[in-house]
């Protein structure tokens, strides 16, 4: 009888700490989404990645999952606690979107499609370049006045970062949102497909 | 004689404008991104080595350190180029570039879309963040009295007398032991469960005159063992503590401990509390 009194002090223990998770990770309270390991770690409890864990459970049920962004820019293989508590944690989609989908959350196709390409031009220059190449770039299959419209919006949005010599450089939000190693194999692959 | 004075100043002009070629070399290669590998090092080095017993002069030392400065920075863009090289993320530029430039505008969104995952953020009012804000909207006074200043004249500190505090209007002329005591005993009905309360909330009053007032029997309260002071220095928050009964401090150790009571800190506290 105690021993079932306790696992369910237990049980609601832990529902409360995921609620306060998803919480902290959903409610925008900083310049920029989700939350930083030690903020999950004052919040909740030195548990914290477990409690990360039981809402990743949950999350998956409605095609959502905790994505965890470390500092380094080569992420560790076996993450330190002091590593996860640098790290900044965002709910994210857990699966592709369709264009359709893309739509719904509004979204151009030509408008990912430039983010696209300014995000692989970048990579392919070593992490950044200068506005006017990637402007030159867009221009070939975009209008010009949407191609500042566009670089702009991407860099309010946090996907690029352009600084005060008009050098871009990839923002936090693409380090939280895309695979770049994988956008890059895919463009290469597809691209041998189609030659 | 002249000759070759002059012979050798046309050498010295011609190491300078050597050396203003490797900066200019050098500062190209990191303005354009060139291949650092293009520049050899060495050479330059050797080149820098065999002017350097001829300057004299303070600048043209100073143009000597330029020149090694830019190969430095060459040398760091070399080591940067290999570090990328050696990366998951590299591919050839060109390579990508050509494709990014070949692929339909339908096709490229197709792709991002397999390795885009978009952040999931919400942005809601609930209804009690609504109640708070009408709170806080009907309890904010408008800007004209927010804005006012208040005119006030800084002074000197100086010791003050009983005698002076009474005749200010700071203290009643009623017994100050009489006073003291219901000071205390307010301070004991006032302190939270924790036996404790903010210094300044407890001195702090609605006028500046009845918080100088407060503070200086509050003072009086610890000297005369009627309260103890906690300073929480990591804070920087000061409790004050009533004692049940007023302790004897004849044999204890006592220090003085200056706390502030300027108008600025009774506007600050206002203005903190009306938040």
């Amino acid at each position: 009888m105690e021993r079932e009194k306790k696992g369910i002090d237990r049980k609601a223990r832990y529902a409360s700490k995921v609620r306060k998770a998803a919480q902290l990770l959903l409610y925008r309270r900083h310049s920029t989404p989700g939350a930083k390991g030690w903020e999950l770690r004052k919040k909740i409890g030195s548990d914290y990645s477990k409690v990360i864990d039981l809402l990743n459970e949950y999350l998956a049920k409605i095609g959502l999952t905790v994505k965890v962004v470390f500092e380094e820019a080569n992420p560790p293989e076996n993450p330190t606690i002091d590593q996860y508590d640098r790290a900044r944690f965002y709910i994210t989609l857990k699966d592709d979107l369709t264009i359709e989908e893309a739509k719904m959350v509004g979204w151009r196709i030509d408008d990912l499609a430039a983010l696209c390409a300014s995000i692989a031009y970048i990579i392919s220059r070593g992490g950044k370049a200068q506005r006017k190449e990637i402007e030159d770039l867009l221009k070939v299959k975009i209008p010009g006045w949407r191609v500042e419209m566009d670089l702009n919006k991407f860099i309010r949005l946090g996907y690029l970062f352009e600084d005060e010599n008009g050098q871009i450089y990839i923002g936090w939000r693409t380090r939280a949102e895309v695979d770049q190693k994988k956008l890059i194999d895919l463009l290469l692959e597809t691209e041998s497909k189609t030659e | 004689m002249g000759s070759l004075l002059s012979e050798k100043q046309r050498d010295i002009k011609e190491a300078r404008e050597e050396l203003q070629r490797i900066i200019g070399l050098c500062r190209s290669v990191e303005i354009k991104g060139l291949d650092p590998y293009i520049v050899d090092v060495d050479d330059l080095v050797k080149v820098i080595r065999d002017y350097f017993p001829m300057w004299k002069d303070s600048e043209d030392l100073c143009l000597d350190a330029e020149a090694v400065n830019s190969i430095a920075s060459v040398v760091r863009m070399q080591g940067e180029w290999v570090k990328r090289r050696a990366s998951a993320l590299y591919r050839d530029p060109f390579l990508i570039e050509e494709k990014v430039r070949g692929l339909p505008v339908d096709k490229m969104a197709e792709i991002f879309l397999k390795v885009w995952r978009p952040i999931i953020e919400l942005e809601q009012l609930t209804i009690k963040g609504f109640r708070e804000a009408l709170k806080y909207w009907s309890d904010l006074p408008p800007l004209n009295v927010r804005w006012q200043k208040i005119g006030y004249t800084k002074t000197e500190t100086e010791c003050v007398t009983r005698e002076e505090v009474i005749k200010e209007g700071v203290l009643s002329s009623e017994p100050f032991m009489a006073e003291l005591e219901k000071v205390w005993l307010e301070l004991k009905s006032r302190v939270l469960r924790d036996g404790k309360i903010r210094y300044w909330d407890f001195i702090g009053s609605e006028t500046y005159e009845d918080t100088v007032r407060r503070a200086y029997l509050t003072s009086f309260l610890v000297t005369y063992g009627y309260a103890n002071l906690q300073i929480n220095f990591s804070e920087d928050e000061i409790f004050i503590l009533p004692n049940e009964k007023p302790l004897n401090r004849e044999n204890s150790e006592t220090i003085s401990f200056p706390i502030s009571i300027s108008f600025e800190e009774w506007v600050r506290w206002k203005e903190k509390r009306r938040a």
